[in-house]
């Protein structure tokens, strides 16, 4: 015959124990009252999606369409813009991350000092969003494409130098010893030792900030930093719908291409 | 020596041909960017950004304290957005998680949908949401909560899908076997396997969506972004500097928090 | 000649690599250093050509004291002392050609070795080294294509471009087969033997270091424990030498297979 479930007499009330299941409670009632308290202070309680916010977005949609492609060369133009800026960055910011991540990297930097500061440097560099930059560098230097490459560049070195000096932090030292076993200087080393061994990965990142950069560069026009956002957003205060859809389609697509493109790329490289 | 030099590399024509396209096209792209960029050199480097930057820069770095309790009010509200609209995000995007997920949303259609829907919701930048609320709904907070929300449930679902694609899927036939119906095994055999991935992704995109609402101000979504422009307008360096140094230190602090919750979690 | 006299190397962290070590090695021997795991062999053959420093007493290759070389002279001591590793240490993504002909980088200038300018004499002499431990057939492929063997052979080839006088070899074939073993360590002395290069190597199976020594070195907890010509050496010799008896992971066994050209 089978014996007594529960020979002691005493029967398991709940599934987990009961420590786990008060802070699992407790977790949810904070994270859920920081929503409700978040979503008051900001007027974005679930009550604001009435009747009228509906019809405010319906009727905005539906002045989208059609677009109006009469206007489509003109978002051309500016759309080429966009995509030279974030070309010019994403090379420039390639190039200056070398240094940086050689610098950031833990096992070919011995000075402690040295690493922390770089790393933190470049920590700090990644905080400020690119388009706060670029609202501080058009102040600096009067509207234009100038002060939007400067704000990506500066935004995507923070990215690219994390990512390669991350790249190089997990590279096999053994080739670097042999190169210096037989005599090979510094730069020799890297050269022979790190460069083969982080190549594919380098390119792989910069198409991807390229990628990121594109996006970004998108939005610059706003603050008048240049490319496709300043027709954008000119054309939403002229309440021109019809612009405005054709310059999201067109934007879109390019968009989806190139992420297409480069992670096709990046997928062969890797 | 009798010197007896290597045989050269024998390279496949073809891949020679495709080298060689590939360096033409990206010299003639580079060669026709730096050449038709129209950057106004002449302006750039004036007399006038010289006396701007002489005159800017040190007030960046000297920050107007007496203006820093009301950064930090607008900076809260930043953080309020970015919360209320990392919640939803992450509640909207477990049904389009397990849409996209291939191992439980068996129909190849739905399937297709459900990712190309997230993939175009991540390529749709967030402030530009925020820029058609704007205009849609008025200007405020409540415009930025929606943008965020929406532009997050992309990356979410995206990352929500990938998780419950590696799921042990044997737990479920073991339920299954055990004649278990479908929301039984949903909450007894998926939902655990998923639940510290999806809160830790949850927290990272938090972290992200923090980054994000400093700027929806700018175009008039609320948070920090208002404060800037106002600032960068009337042309108060040392307040800019104030702004910017609140938004490193909130974003460093939270960073650091939510790296070290994610690493209990997982 | 390399003599070490007095020397020894206490590592940061406090452990004791080497004590009170005097040894002469002539020119053109072929000492094998055993020992176990942590004996001190390593920190022996990696003070000659000065990865690592030791911290007392005086290092002399050819009556020069390389103790205090820094910057130039350094490189090139290391350019004279060739070195093989246990785990090949090549590039993993370069090609054969480029990780043999990276043994000449102490004798090219930095400018040149970056745009890849050597000279015909010293393609020749990489092409030449490949020939030797017969891999020229696989000069263009990547370094990961080939098997652990073939990877040990090119850093054979790479020390041998190098031209040097000494080589060091650190447990070239830990990670190898008995076969594959027997035919690196038949490379190693036929260099020797051919060349007359110095070579130190260090292993720990009792009957490989018995097969190609002429000299075989003892170590134990970084003090030398035994020195003398193989002919001399017995399986006692060993088990005093590594203080406990002798087990099967000492020995090595198997024969080299059927040379695959």
């Amino acid at each position: 015959m089978s014996k007594p479930l529960n020979p002691t007499g005493r029967v398991p009330t709940s599934l987990v124990s009961g420590r786990t299941k008060l802070k699992m409670n407790v977790i949810m009632v904070i994270v859920l009252a920081f929503y409700i308290f978040s979503s008051y202070m900001t007027n974005a309680s679930v009550l604001r999606f009435d009747q009228a916010f509906f019809t405010n977005v319906w009727n905005m949609v539906i002045q989208l369409f059609p677009p109006n492609w009469a206007y489509a060369s003109i978002v051309w133009e500016k759309l080429l813009e966009t995509l030279k800026m974030a070309l010019v960055a994403t090379t420039i910011a390639g190039i200056l991350c070398i240094p940086f991540s050689l610098l950031a990297a833990n096992n070919i930097v011995q000075n402690k000092f040295l690493y922390n500061f770089i790393k933190m440097f470049l920590n700090i560099m990644r905080t400020i969003p690119e388009l706060i930059l670029a609202v501080v560098f058009v102040g600096l230097f009067g509207i234009g494409i100038f002060p939007g490459i400067l704000a990506l560049i500066i935004f995507s070195l923070g990215i690219l130098a994390k990512l390669i000096s991350e790249t190089v932090e997990s590279i096999d030292m053994n080739p670097l010893e042999a190169i210096r076993a037989s005599g090979g200087n510094t730069i020799q080393v890297i050269w022979y030792a790190v460069v083969p061994q982080v190549l594919p990965q380098f390119v792989s990142f910069t198409l991807y900030v390229f990628e990121i950069n594109v996006r970004a560069s998108v939005v610059l026009g706003f603050v008048g930093a240049g490319g496709i956002g300043l027709i954008l957003r000119q054309q939403l205060n002229f309440l021109s719908y019809q612009n405005v859809s054709t310059i999201i389609v067109i934007t879109f697509v390019v968009v989806v291409v190139i992420d297409y493109i480069s992670n096709k790329l990046r997928r062969e490289l890797v | 020596m009798n010197i007896n030099i290597p045989p050269k590399p024998q390279k496949n024509s073809l891949k020679i041909l495709r080298n060689i396209v590939i360096s033409i096209g990206l010299a003639v792209l580079y060669v026709w960017t730096f050449a038709t960029i129209e950057v106004p050199w002449g302006r750039i480097f004036s007399e006038r950004t010289l006396i701007n930057i002489d005159r800017v820069i040190p007030k960046l770095f000297s920050p107007d304290f007496t203006f820093a309790s009301k950064v930090m009010d607008y900076m809260m509200e930043t953080l309020f957005i970015a919360f209320a609209g990392s919640f939803m995000a992450a509640i909207l995007a477990v049904p389009f998680g397990f849409l996209a997920a291939s191992n439980i949303n068996s129909n190849p259609v739905f399937n297709t949908i459900g990712k190309w829907i997230l993939n175009a919701d991540r390529t749709f930048p967030e402030i530009l949401l925020a820029l058609i609320f704007v205009v849609a709904i008025g200007p405020g907070a409540f415009a930025g909560v929606l943008a965020i929300a929406i532009h997050s449930v992309g990356m979410l679902g995206k990352l929500y899908s990938e998780v419950i694609e590696s799921i042990d899927m044997n737990v479920v036939e073991a339920m299954e076997a055990n004649g278990a119906n479908k929301i039984q095994i949903f909450f007894y055999g998926i939902i655990p396997q998923v639940i510290p991935e999806f809160m830790s992704y949850a927290i990272y995109r938090f972290e992200i969506d923090v980054r994000a609402s400093t700027i929806l101000g700018i175009i008039g979504a609320g948070g920090i972004g208002t404060l800037l422009v106002i600032s960068s307008r009337n042309r108060n360096w040392d307040e800019v500097g104030m702004i910017l140094l609140v938004i490193i230190v909130f974003v460093s602090i939270i960073d650091y928090i939510s790296s070290a919750i994610r690493k209990r979690i997982v | 000649m390399i003599e070490l006299k007095d020397l020894s190397l206490v590592y940061p962290n406090g452990t004791q690599g080497l004590k009170d070590v005097n040894v002469k090695i002539n020119d053109g021997e072929f000492v094998v250093i055993v020992g176990l795991s942590g004996a001190g062999k390593s920190t022996f053959i990696r003070s000659i050509n000065r990865l690592v420093t030791p911290t007392s007493g005086d290092l002399l290759i050819d009556n020069e004291n390389i103790l205090d070389y820094r910057g130039k002279d350094l490189r090139n001591l290391r350019t004279k002392v060739g070195m093989i590793f246990q785990n090949y240490n090549l590039v993993k993504r370069s090609t054969v050609m480029k990780n043999v002909i990276s043994g000449r980088l102490g004798h090219t200038g930095t400018l040149k070795s970056i745009l890849n300018l050597y000279s015909k004499e010293d393609m020749a002499l990489a092409y030449e080294s490949l020939k030797r431990v017969n891999i020229e057939n696989k000069i263009y492929s990547r370094a990961d294509q080939l098997s652990g063997g073939q990877q040990q052979r090119v850093s054979i080839a790479r020390v041998l471009t190098q031209q040097p006088k000494v080589v060091l070899a650190d447990e070239p074939v830990a990670s190898l087969d008995p076969p594959t073993s027997h035919q690196v360590m038949k490379y190693l002395k036929k260099i020797n033997q051919e060349d007359n290069i110095t070579t130190i190597v260090n292993l720990h199976f009792i009957d490989m270091a018995m097969e190609y020594a002429d000299r075989i070195i003892g170590m134990r907890a970084g003090e030398i424990v035994f020195d003398g010509p193989a002919s001399e050496v017995n399986e006692q010799t060993f088990e005093e030498i590594y203080g406990r008896p002798i087990k099967e992971d000492d020995i090595r066994g198997g024969k080299e297979d059927v040379e695959t050209p």
